[in-house]
């Protein structure tokens, strides 16, 4: 697999740039530290070589940037997605939420992003630098020197699970593209679903107790795009700042992960971003479960313009009653 | 100064919390909280709570009164519950300074008689960071990360806790552990002080200063074009607001059930587009306007009404948690210019 590097994505960049393919590059910026990077747009080629970064730490999901992206002027917008980012991508394209024709997608492999969180964890705060060149990473600490950790021990919790190398949506290709591949993403929600209702109850309130309802899960999912979330409309009748009891916040979360039950992809970025560090992902990962169990194997975003199950209708669909036992077990 | 072994710690708890609930920092999923101390709990080794200290005086959701209605006879009930004293060991530097902050918007004339009460009742213990992170920028805000204000003053050692009163309710909780407690001179004290001034100097933000901003600077960068890429990706999400220990905005809101009223106030965020918003709709339309508020009012406006004081300590929440990495660190650099790279 051809490293994905800094230098390589500012040359296609560059090149798409000069021919006119692109008018602007979204990406990421260079923050204070190693990790801390942020989404920017660029549109000239010295801009870029002075702050575009890509490395392990970029590990943003892009799609939903596009929807705002593309309706700012003319011309193409440039984004370079990973594997995972293309499910999103389609996911959106199959909604209609913006127009294809306006992006310019360049597919890069992928062997997995790192957590700082869990250098963090294994160092402690005062992570001066982290060289991630290789796959073991060398972190400079402010208090014992330079170590060393393996990539793969701080791999980000998705990548970990990772179900596709595969990009199903892209105008080019840097490197050759990879296979859908058998990941353990289930293994956790299993292991849910053996507890007892008590045991499950108590774990969600022990997990859900800590949301402080910024709302960053909602903000940054793909698949959350109304225009007025209900949760944000006054006269919805559920707008809620904060949670009466603890039994609201489950409720937000339950609510949301209903609505998103069909057309989430399992990008993970929920989790990445919860302040909290609530698995948010295991619940939707549960209604994929569900519904591959339900109606067959489906994957959010692996065409653009296919129906999900829970808003198409078969005759061989289970009826609600046979669903519930499925449940059960 | 006063001194007592680490071993003897729990003792020390044991005996606060005979008169006072109790709470210090826990780990636990997701970061380390303040809890309530309890046999058996442990105190955290991390620099800081996920949550700040805060939540003490200002609490996400409280609720402010209830009304029961009855024929036309309309029953307002105070059901505030803060009679007792509470200690709050283990606040930093950054965290100590925040109370300031609050105090200033939350005290003055009309006085709120919810946040006083708790303020009234509340002790706090400080404690020294021994290991400030390379997010760390209190130093920009004139805060001794080595010498936090707050009722005592606390430092960690290898070995020892070390004990200095800074109050009068200080003074009260110190006597209360005397007995497992011994006078010392302070030379430990000051070697770490050294320490942690060096490591200050060191911090990757230790550059930033507050040089650029301050009261009466609303013309210079209300209308810079800087604002537009700051908050270009800003999700609008209020995780920056709610892990903040100064933020200080909230909601008032009725619960409305079938037997009357419920009154509860609760953390906003001007990140949020339904943030102010009045019968003509929000004020600040675009996520840029929402974006700039947040960020002038803890550099300008803030300054503007407080006699020069910045609403920031540098505690370096937002910039861990922001889901985009856009923080009060990058609007400085950006918008101050050259002289805070």
């Amino acid at each position: 697999m051809q490293k994905i590097t800094r230098e390589v994505l500012i040359a296609k960049a560059e090149e798409l740039l000069s021919n006119g393919t692109v008018s602007k590059v979204l990406g990421l910026k260079k923050g204070e530290f190693s990790y801390d990077q942020t989404p920017a747009v660029f549109t000239d080629i010295e801009s870029m070589k002075k702050d575009f970064v890509f490395d392990d730490f970029s590990g943003a999901n892009f799609s939903k940037y596009l929807i705002k992206e593309t309706k700012k002027g003319e011309g193409k917008t440039l984004v370079f997605l990973k594997p995972c980012d293309t499910y999103s991508f389609n996911q959106l394209l199959t909604e209609h939420r913006f127009d294809r024709e306006k992006v310019y997608v360049v597919g890069i492999a992928c062997d997995g992003m790192v957590d700082i969180k869990k250098i963090k964890n294994a160092f402690g705060d005062g992570i001066v630098s982290v060289d991630a060149t290789t796959d073991t990473l060398k972190v400079e600490t402010l208090y014992d020197g330079v170590k060393e950790i393996a990539k793969a021990e701080v791999l980000a919790e998705r990548c970990r699970n990772c179900k596709s190398k595969k990009h199903v949506a892209y105008d080019e290709l840097i490197g050759e593209d990879g296979e859908v591949i058998s990941s353990n993403r289930f293994d956790q929600v299993d292991e849910l679903e053996k507890m007892t209702a008590d045991e499950r109850f108590a774990f969600w309130q022990n997990e859900l107790s800590r949301c402080i309802r910024c709302n960053a899960c909602r903000d940054v999912c793909p698949a959350c795009t109304c225009e007025k979330c209900v949760f944000d409309n006054p006269n919805s009748g559920v707008q809620n700042k904060a949670a009466a009891n603890s039994f609201e916040e489950q409720m937000f979360h339950i609510i949301r992960a209903f609505h998103v039950a069909g057309r989430c992809t399992d990008c993970g970025e929920c989790s990445r971003v919860c302040p909290q560090q609530i698995p948010l992902h295991l619940l939707n990962r549960k209604f994929i479960k569900d519904i591959n169990g339900f109606y067959g194997d489906y994957q959010a975003g692996e065409e653009v313009g296919n129906r999900a199950p829970l808003v198409n209708y078969t005759k061989e669909d289970l009826e609600p009653s046979e669903a519930v036992n499925k449940g059960d077990k | 100064m006063r001194k007592i072994s680490l071993s003897n710690l729990d003792k020390a708890f044991a005996l606060i919390a005979e008169n006072a609930k109790l709470y210090i920092p826990v780990d636990g999923k997701g970061g380390a909280s303040f809890k309530l101390w309890q046999e058996g709990v442990k105190m955290s080794d991390a620099l800081n709570t996920v949550r700040s200290a805060k939540d003490f005086f200002f609490p996400q959701m409280e609720t402010l009164m209830e009304f029961k209605t009855e024929g036309k006879n309309i029953e307002i009930i105070d059901n505030r519950q803060e009679k007792e004293d509470f200690v709050v060991f283990g606040v930093r530097a950054c965290d100590v300074k925040s109370f300031e902050i609050l105090d200033r918007v939350f005290l003055s004339e009309p006085v709120d008689s919810y946040y006083a009460s708790r303020r009234e009742k509340g002790v706090i213990v400080s404690l020294a960071c021994g290991r400030p992170s390379e997010t760390c920028f209190c130093k920009t805000f004139g805060i001794d990360a080595a010498n936090p204000a707050g009722d005592i003053t606390a430092w960690k050692t290898e070995t020892d806790l070390y004990l200095l009163a800074n109050t009068e309710k200080g003074e009260k909780l110190l006597s209360a552990i005397s007995s497992i407690t011994e006078d010392c001179d302070g030379k430990a004290v000051e070697e770490q002080k050294k320490q942690i001034s060096a490591i200050m100097e060191k911090l990757p933000l230790s550059n930033v200063t507050t040089e650029k901003f301050g009261a009466g600077k609303t013309k210079e960068y209300f209308d810079s074009p800087a604002w537009d890429e700051l908050s270009s990706h800003c999700l609008g999400c209020g995780t920056c607001t709610f892990v903040c220990p100064t933020c200080q905005c909230y909601d008032i809101k009725d619960f409305k059930t079938n037997e009357g009223v419920q009154r509860f106030r609760c953390w906003d965020s001007c990140m949020y587009s339904d943030f102010t918003l009045m019968a003509h709709g929000n004020s600040r339309a675009s996520q840029k306007e929402r974006f700039r508020q947040r960020f002038m009012h803890k550099l300008v406006y803030y300054p503007d009404n407080n006699d020069g004081m910045f609403s920031c300590v540098g505690c370096g929440r937002c910039l861990t948690k922001c889901p985009i990495s856009m923080n009060i660190v990058k609007v400085m650099k950006t918008l101050g210019g050259k002289e805070n790279d």
